[in-house]
């Protein structure tokens, strides 16, 4: 197992190099740049070669690519133009945010589209199947900022019962610690912070987790479906063991292998989604300052971001190929 | 499996009894001041993050609406309007030539640090600006000390402005003399300006021991301009924590401010990106008020019982024409049948909220200089015709450039202001051919470097001086506009340096009508930005430039 991880940790190193050629490539390509971005309506030619020129951003290409790659293998991503502030501490700042919708989502994912799936395909054909089917194509087809909008304008304007936006109530004073609200709620013993921020993560999360639980459940009923089928579990049956046991030891367990990896890719792709919810929530993530971060064109954030995001994929098919084993001794993992 | 089940069982428990806990324990820290009560926090919203709490770092409007509270220039604009009052100088002067600015200061003004204002307080920060140095002379970081005094005392960039400014002296505790090489259009209006307000020496100092660098690829702002403590103004308000993650600055109300104290002890701005989040955030209770409201909620927002006031118009909204992207722009028959292509009227009446007004100038008519006199071109599409067909243009095509996923005060759906135009011009017969761009930076980009034949900009004034608005675009040769026109040039310039405040005025109207025989371009609009506010709330006085002052700010 010690091996596996090494091999895929080392497997970062040609992963990250080429995406980051390919990364730098693509932004010199892309018209404008941040010092326009930085003045607005009052950029003018010699203001923005100025300012060109002071961010080294009018030198050749692979001047600032090899500029860039010493910096990185001294961990350093660089300085966001939009804000002025090491790209680490912005991510730093907001990345906790992003994890706990993220977390949030997936939770809500995985703990309402197993049992639904499982449900669905034990009752083929139901109402409850039928509601599952249908009500997953809808959410796999609805755009989430739409979703978003319609979940707050219904729940957080009309209702009333969550708020707008944001990740803590105004005045709060919440005391952070490490940068997880409901976390720093919970260490420090104000748990109406930790409270607040559950409220304020519900409606973001339940847009978020969307997709995932759609995907979720249609991969568990689809699962299930065919492992129901399944020799083993007729002769599990006719042996007369417990339904308990031979849905949760034989049913359930082998369905999950392709669920698993569902998971594992779907945990990586609600960064991706974090850009549209956390917008429309204001929710203060990485997320909203990715989207931000391209309308300033913030070449380092921007790098820094997608390497990440790349960096994350890595680490979660590891934990999956990891999870495998678990699930299912058959798997060797070597 | 059957752990497993035990486990999950544990966890839906515990958060059951976190939340019935926490729900119970919000009433205790309610007590403790942890929370605060609805009447004594404002929270209002912007559309985006502050850049610094340092105002002379800065040159965007969300950056100001949160310095503005807490710092205080020399000199300020009227509540409600543009006319330039006293500010932290109860009363100023300047001699015949315009080079020496005298400003006599109020009495027992206190910084948030407990400094006391005083002329040597006052030429602390013009030293200090004018000494900067590295990254600091870089102007996205000195932007407007670059453009009201030029550059510094050693400029280091062979390209950057020179120096205006000459120097700074206490007379007594109480009277600080500006001195400048030469007179100068952006005085005294640029003494207003929340980037040269006035900061506490003691955290000058503080301010000097941290350097802004450029590093890399982007420029590293001052720590000092990224968390409250060490700023100090001496506004109604002082800044006390700036949350990033949660994207919300705090302020609280200084007492010993020496004007009408805050009405409202905490002040909170929060940042929600879009107008539709923001009117919802309202909706919902969960702020009292933003700004940047799109034109199409004001009927909706007042019809539901907000309080929806519009600014006066202090900006204008234009056709840009780049002359070196199309060569038939040269001639002034093709500008002029534009010109007259285009339905105005008709595009402030669909398009812009209330009180917005058609243009004839390159600036709007709050501004002294503005003439009513200038050549104007109504809307007359037979006429446009007729110059074609003069100019030998009959058949001309041109592209026209638009923004997408922008507003702007001045342009509040550039999409649909650009299909009305493109109408217009093609009524006329003229083929236009739409590029569309976003804002930033690929359009700005785009106008910039004079690549759009036509296109769509404006400008919001930042004081009220007719240099603000036609020195901005006709002073000199610029490529968005491609043309060269000593007439023009000179009109505006010679503008500029009149001292005499009428003088200057009679000055601009005579450049407005250069520029307008001329026809660089269509000046099309001013648009009056709209501010929203909660049912229960008595606004402030709102401002053309938008410089509200939240002290004035209270609960029904």
């Amino acid at each position: 197992m010690l091996r596996l991880v090494v091999r895929r940790l080392l497997q970062l190193i040609p992963t990250l190099l080429g995406l980051s050629v390919l990364l730098f490539l693509w932004l010199n390509r892309l018209p404008g740049g941040p010092a326009s971005a930085i003045l607005g309506e009052r950029a003018t030619e010699a203001e923005v070669a100025r300012i060109n020129r002071a961010l080294g951003l009018d030198e050749p290409i692979h001047v600032q690519y090899w500029r860039f790659l010493k910096r990185i293998f001294e961990l350093d991503l660089g300085t966001s133009t939009q804000t002025g502030q090491p790209v680490w501490d912005e991510f730093a700042l907001r990345f906790p945010a992003t994890v706990e919708l993220g977390v949030a989502a997936i939770l809500i994912a995985v703990v309402a589209g197993i049992p639904l799936g499982y449900l669905a395909a034990k009752r083929r054909g139901g109402w409850l199947d039928v509601a599952a089917v249908s009500g997953s194509l809808v959410g796999i087809c609805i755009p989430v900022f739409f979703l978003a909008l319609l979940l707050k304008g219904i729940f957080a304007v009309e209702l009333g019962w969550f708020p707008s936006y944001g990740r803590l109530s105004t005045g709060l004073n919440a005391t952070d610690v490490t940068g997880f609200a409901i976390l720093d709620g919970l260490l420090t013993g104000e748990l109406d912070a930790s409270w607040d921020a559950i409220m304020h993560l519900i409606l973001p999360a339940v847009t978020l987790s969307s997709i995932p639980l759609a995907v979720i459940v249609r991969m568990t009923r689809a699962s299930v479906l065919e492992v129901l089928g399944e020799d083993y579990v007729r002769t599990a049956e006719s042996k007369g063991l417990e339904k308990r046991v031979v849905r949760g030891r034989h049913v359930l367990r082998n369905a999950m292998l392709p669920v698993v990896t569902a998971v594992g890719l779907l945990t990586g792709s609600l960064l991706s989604g974090a850009v549209l919810t956390e917008s429309v929530f204001s929710f203060g993530g990485v997320g909203s300052f990715i989207r931000t971060s391209i309308d300033a064109r913030d070449y380092p954030v921007l790098v820094g971001f997608i390497l990440f995001i790349a960096m994350v994929y890595v680490v979660i098919n590891l934990l999956v190929d990891l999870a495998y084993s678990l699930i299912d001794p058959r798997v060797r993992v070597h | 499996m059957r752990i497993h089940k035990s486990g999950a069982i544990r966890a839906i428990t515990a958060t059951v009894v976190v939340g019935l806990v926490a729900t119970g324990c919000a009433s205790d820290r309610d007590k403790d001041g942890g929370t605060s009560d609805a009447k004594d926090t404002f929270v209002f919203a912007g559309a985006g993050d502050p850049g610094s709490l340092d105002p002379a770092l800065a040159s965007d409007g969300e950056t100001f609406r949160v310095t503005r509270q807490a710092f205080e220039a020399l000199l300020e604009h009227e509540p409600g309007g543009s006319k330039l009052v006293g500010g932290l100088a109860e009363k100023w002067s300047s001699n015949p030539a315009g080079t020496v600015w005298t400003f006599n200061l109020r009495k027992n003004v206190k910084f948030h640090d407990g400094e006391a204002l005083n002329a040597k307080a006052v030429c602390a920060n013009y030293d200090h600006w004018f000494n900067w140095k590295g990254t600091y002379q870089s102007s996205a970081v000195s932007y407007y000390w670059q453009t009201i005094m030029g550059g510094f005392a050693k400029n280091e960039d062979a390209e950057a402005p020179k120096a205006n400014y000459k120097s700074c002296t206490a007379q007594d505790d109480s009277t600080a003399v500006i001195e400048v090489n030469e007179p100068s259009a952006n005085l005294p209006g640029g003494f207003s300006l929340q980037a040269l307000a006035i900061h506490s020496p003691k955290a000058l100092q503080e301010y000097a021991k941290q350097d802004a660098s450029a590093k890399g690829d982007a420029i590293t702002y001052p720590k000092y301009s990224q968390e409250a403590g060490t700023v100090a103004g001496t506004g109604p308000y002082r800044i006390t924590k700036w949350n990033k993650g949660n994207k919300e600055v705090s302020l609280e109300r200084f007492d010993d401010y020496w004007g009408e104290k805050a009405k409202v002890k905490n002040l909170v701005f929060r940042t929600i990106d879009t107008e539709e989040g923001r009117r919802q955030a309202l909706q919902a209770g969960d702020i009292n008020g933003y700004d940047l409201v799109a034109p199409a909620d004001v009927k909706t927002l007042s019809g539901e019982g907000y309080q929806v006031p519009t600014r006066d118009v202090f900006n204008i909204f234009y056709v840009g024409m780049s002359q070196s992207a199309n060569p038939a722009l040269k001639k002034r028959e093709v500008r002029q049948a534009i010109s007259h292509a285009i339905d105005r009227e008709n595009l402030v009446k669909t398009q812009l909220p209330e009180g917005g007004k058609a243009a004839t100038q390159f600036m709007p008519d709050t501004v002294a200089g503005f003439s009513d006199k200038v050549k104007t071109y109504p809307f007359d599409t037979n006429k446009a015709k007729d110059l074609l067909k003069g100019a030998g243009e009959s058949k001309l095509k041109v592209d026209f450039c638009y923004p997408t996923e922008v507003t702007r005060p001045y342009m509040p759906a550039p999409q649909d202001m650009f299909e009305l135009m493109k109408a217009d011009l093609e009524k006329a017969g003229i083929t236009v051919t739409p590029k569309a761009m976003k804002w930033a930076p690929d359009y700005l980009d785009a106008t910039e470097a004079g690549s759009c034949a036509l296109h769509l900009l404006g400008w919001t004034g930042d004081f009220n001086d007719g240099y603000n608005f036609i020195g901005t675009w006709f002073a000199g040769p610029d490529k968005q506009w491609g043309f060269k026109d000593a007439k023009v040039f000179d009109a505006v310039n010679a503008a500029s340096k009149i001292t005499d405040p009428n003088g200057r005025t009679e000055a601009y109207k005579k450049a407005n009508e250069a520029i307008m025989e001329y026809v660089p371009g269509i000046p099309v609009s001013s648009s009056p930005p709209a501010i929203a506010f909660g049912k229960n709330v008595n606004p402030p006085k709102v401002s053309p430039l938008t410089q509200e002052n939240f002290a004035e700010v209270s609960f029904k």
